[in-house]
């Protein structure tokens, strides 16, 4: 018998999987669903942690799942397993298929057969080759933690580097046959400072999608710097006075609190909860007429890029709000069904365990036509946030970011540096407020967590103005 | 194949690859859940899931780790070769051995576990119980996060010293949030998690009426004006700061340079005389309570602070050595060693009379700022820094009125905030991460609209 008349009984990758794939997906449509979906990954992972002069940690990881999810009407069953066997695939469709309930209306006529395979693939098998070695990491961190120590109040210096590597496998009942290969690679730089009493921190991160090199071209020294100085500025710091008061948030990273407060307020699964406050505002005036904001995902190299999205559908450029005015909406499978925003390309999930749903990519504000200092000079009494750390939206909408590395503004200019300052507001009250955008949009790299897992996003900005915003102090 | 069976492929594994010296962690889990939305069955998942960490020491005692999911003969020794790799980077100031607690005794209690109850009741429960909230009040328009589900799991530790413990468990969580709009009013949310060892041991009744009334209990708000204010934690949001600072026990953050402690911090004042906190991962209320940690060691009750003195730390078994005392059952699993804290208890220790029993958040008259709930742990607490700025839901209480606070942080610094605890109310409640009384904390700094 010829190996290509051998139909496989397992999932194997690198290989033509098309006749298996059909199959599972023949038998799903059989019992009565009305949409099969199947993603399939195999992952190869690793992270390595440098702490003062010394690799403290290297952890390899790989593994592989299959997660299937199966629609009947709006409602939908996903189960995820380890088992890529014929049989474990077709055990997870069965017991997809029970959990929803499904008793009769076979669609098998439905079904026409995957499409001609779509293998974004090809070019970048040969990325797990071209990735640095663990020695090479291992130097360049150790490199790294020692620009760190610039002097003796620097008591704490770290350096970490994670790499992902993900094969993935799409096919669904709609014909979508697809598979690709998506490289992540981030590097991040930490430091404690202290002197008697005073402490103070400082890091950054760095990051890229499908640029096997890119670590190998990260500018280590400037990083080191950056940080150094981020840590020395705040070791003195006082904490900042609470109230009301315009801020400059710088561009890059500052970006987190649009991706927070109303990024994920334009995703569909808020409209499916009924948890945002823009669902019925289409075509509206949300923001100021300074604002427009993207979501997309096809920067080339940027952390949140794809070739195609963990439903099968390539990622689109989505204007979501345009001078001011909503637009658009991000949207996946299950957001276009519920809700009848057309998909965007943006289904994601963290692994093989999550269902995919609508997430945002790479989410920024297009740059306006000021400089960073219009934006100060313009500022009497306020809070220039150089450096923002984490933050969170509530339910409803309210929202607060840590300002990691701040500075007061006084008559136009920036002073002394403050520490302690959180910036509490809502989206809805706040987009208006953005009344000046500069003309240095910069992106940065995170990670997002929401309810499909943990994806990497990027967000950015130029610097913009806030006119006015609850800064939480002491 | 069942853990025995992986121990032995392991350990033939090891031996063809010449490794003489292995441990590893797993677990195997099975999981159920559902939400719903109106009435409807919204999303209903189930999975299957595995994960096997193995550890090795090479010829000059480094060791190397790899973690997969991946339990198949090839997989195994894929990972074991992986580990052999790593382990020429192993840290060679700080070096790892078995907990040598690895093999003492430990008490596994499986009569807890329960038996599935299918993805169908889930449903049906879980459809129930938002119908009720639906009802229980006017203003309540939906329950936009919810969810019941069940997970059954063994967790398992084995090394090549002959070390070998398991334990099964089950556990089931149901969360409702629900969302309360009245007209010209911004909406408010709130809600409440239970957990239990199976969905019959869930009070779904009492879950209804928690979420329901504490999103009501919100549904009249004001600012706050930015002020320092007498406080009263909630014991949720007094165990939640506990274990945001919980570094100041950690020999793990010790050794980082991330905790507020040092080596000689043992004995320290830390608070007021009146607090005792324990670390207690098996306490009969901890649902999550497992007999021993990542390196195998039996889990235990620690004193954390003794009468306001830091009386011990949590430890790996490296630094348990490096601080030349014993492993204290806290330790992960991984390539460096994290140490994490179970299940906190405070309570009021005997030295108590300095306390200001008048304070009392069911009868106290006088303005106090309760805290519900604290928000954005990750974004606002500076743990190597020991201070935080935190959004909260709570109340203002005023001229015997209370009222909810539209959006508001509250500041401060641990140390602080320990030192100025002016009362310990007596009763414990059990929440989901430990048991606490109510506690009263000398102005601290709220920032509102105002």
């Amino acid at each position: 018998m010829l190996s290509s008349q051998i139909k496989s009984n397992e999932i194997i990758f690198g290989s033509c999987n098309k006749d298996l794939l059909e199959e599972i997906i023949f038998y799903g449509m059989g019992l009565g669903a009305d949409f099969v979906e199947i993603f399939i990954e195999n992952t190869d992972n690793s992270s390595v942690l440098a702490e003062e002069d010394f690799i403290t940690s290297v952890s390899p990881s790989f593994g592989r799942g299959a997660g299937i999810r199966i629609f009947k009407d709006k409602k939908d069953g996903f189960v995820s397993t380890n088992d890529l066997t014929k049989n474990g695939l077709m055990r997870s469709v069965s017991q997809a298929i029970e959990m929803l309930d499904i008793t009769d209306n076979k669609k098998i006529e439905v079904f026409k057969g995957l499409d001609k395979h779509r293998d974004y693939s090809l070019s970048k098998k040969k990325w797990i080759n071209e990735v640095p070695s663990i020695h090479e990491i291992s130097e360049k961190l150790l490199v790294s933690t020692k620009s760190l120590k610039k002097n003796n109040k620097i008591i704490t210096r770290k350096g970490s580097y994670s790499r992902s590597l993900q094969e993935v496998i799409i096919a669904s009942s709609d014909g979508t046959y697809v598979s690709d290969i998506r490289l992540h690679q981030t590097v991040g730089l930490n430091v404690i400072a202290s002197d008697a009493q005073y402490r103070s921190s400082g890091s950054r991160r760095f990051g890229s999608s499908g640029m096997p090199h890119e670590f190998r071209l990260w500018d280590h020294e400037k990083a080191a710097n950056d940080v150094f100085e981020s840590s020395m500025n705040m070791l003195y710091a006082d904490y900042v006075d609470a109230g009301q008061m315009p801020v400059v948030l710088a561009n890059k990273f500052g970006g987190v609190i649009f991706h927070e407060a109303c990024g994920h307020l334009l995703e569909t699964t808020q409209i499916e909860r009924g948890t945002t406050p823009f669902e019925n505002k289409l075509n509206e005036k949300i923001a100021h007429e300074s604002v427009t904001a993207i979501d997309e995902g096809i920067s080339e190299g940027s952390f949140g890029s794809l070739s195609v999205d963990d439903e099968g559908m390539e990622p689109e450029k989505s204007v979501l709000i345009k001078d001011g005015i909503l637009k658009k909406f991000i949207s996946d499978r299950a957001g276009e069904l519920r809700t009848g925003h057309k998909r965007t390309g943006s289904g994601r999930r963290q692994n093989y365990s999550f269902a995919a749903a609508s997430r945002m990519r790479n989410t920024y504000i297009a740059k306006g036509e000021h400089s960073k200092e219009d934006l100060i000079n313009s500022i009497s009494d306020g809070l220039y946030c150089k450096s923002m750390g984490g933050g969170s939206v509530g339910a409803t909408g309210q929202f607060n970011f840590a300002v990691e590395e701040g500075y007061l503004i006084k008559n136009g200019k920036l002073t002394n540096p403050v520490k302690g300052a959180t910036l509490i507001g809502e989206a809805k009250e706040v987009m208006p407020k953005i009344s000046m955008c500069g003309n240095d949009l910069e992106l940065a790299p995170g990670f997002c967590g929401s309810i499909s897992g943990s994806v990497n996003v990027t967000v950015g900005q130029p610097h913009i103005k806030v006119d006015s915003i609850t800064v939480g102090g002491r | 194949m069942n853990s025995k069976e992986i121990t032995i492929q392991i350990s033939e594994a090891a031996d063809s690859l010449n490794l003489k010296k292995w441990d590893y962690g797993a677990s195997f889990s099975n999981d159920y859940s559902v939400q719903v939305d109106k009435g409807e069955a919204k999303q209903l998942k189930a999975s299957q899931k595995q994960i096997l960490t193995i550890r090795v020491w090479n010829e000059s005692n480094l060791v190397g780790i790899t973690t997969t999911s991946d339990i198949s003969e090839s997989g195994i020794k894929k990972a074991l070769n992986q580990a052999n790799i790593a382990s020429d980077f192993g840290n060679k100031n700080e070096r790892t051995e078995f907990s040598p607690l690895a093999k003492d005794p430990i008490e596994v209690n499986d009569s807890k576990k329960r038996n599935p109850v299918g993805i169908k009741k889930l449903l049906t429960l879980l459809r129930e119980a938002e119908v009720k909230l639906l009802e229980s009040h006017d203003s309540i328009k939906s329950v936009p996060y919810n969810g019941l589900s069940e997970s059954f799991y063994e967790r398992v530790y084995a090394n090549s010293d002959g070390a070998f413990r398991s334990y099964t468990k089950s556990q089931a969580t149901l969360y409702l949030y629900a969302r309360a709009e009245e007209k010209n009013k911004k909406p408010r949310s709130s809600g409440s998690v239970k957990l239990g060892y199976g969905v019959e041991d869930i009070d779904i009744e009492s879950c209804i009426k928690d979420a329901s009334n504490k999103t009501i209990s919100h549904l009249n708000y004001s600012s706050i004006k930015t002020d320092k204010y007498l406080i009263c934690f909630s014991p949720e949001s007094f165990l939640t700061i506990i274990n945001a600072f919980s570094s100041m026990f950690n020999a793990r953050s010790i050794l980082d340079g991330v905790s507020l402690s040092n080596k000689n911090s043992i004995g320290e004042n830390l608070s007021t005389k009146a607090l005792n906190i324990y670390d207690d991962g098996l306490h009969e209320k901890n649902i999550s309570s497992s007999p021993f940690d990542g390196e195998g060691t039996p889990t235990k009750r620690l004193c954390l602070i003794n009468k306001g003195r830091l009386e011990n730390f949590i430890h790996s078994e490296s630094t348990a050595r490096i601080f030349k005392t014993i492993p204290t059952g806290h330790a992960g699993l991984g390539s460096k060693v994290s140490v994490s804290p179970d299940w906190i208890v405070v309570e009021k220790s005997e030295e108590n009379s300095d306390l200001k029993t008048s304070l009392d958040h069911s009868t106290y008259e006088g303005e106090f700022v309760y805290i519900e709930e604290l928000n954005a742990i990750h974004a606002g607490v500076r743990a190597s820094q020991g201070s935080f700025s935190l959004p909260f839901d709570g109340w203002l209480y005023k001229n015997g009125k209370k009222i909810s606070i539209e959006s508001a942080t509250v500041a401060g610094d641990i140390k602080y905030l320990l030192k100025n605890i002016v009362n310990i109310e007596s009763n414990q409640e059990v929440t989901t991460s430990g048991i606490s009384p109510h506690i009263w904390v000398h102005e601290l700094s709220i920032t509102g609209d105002k």
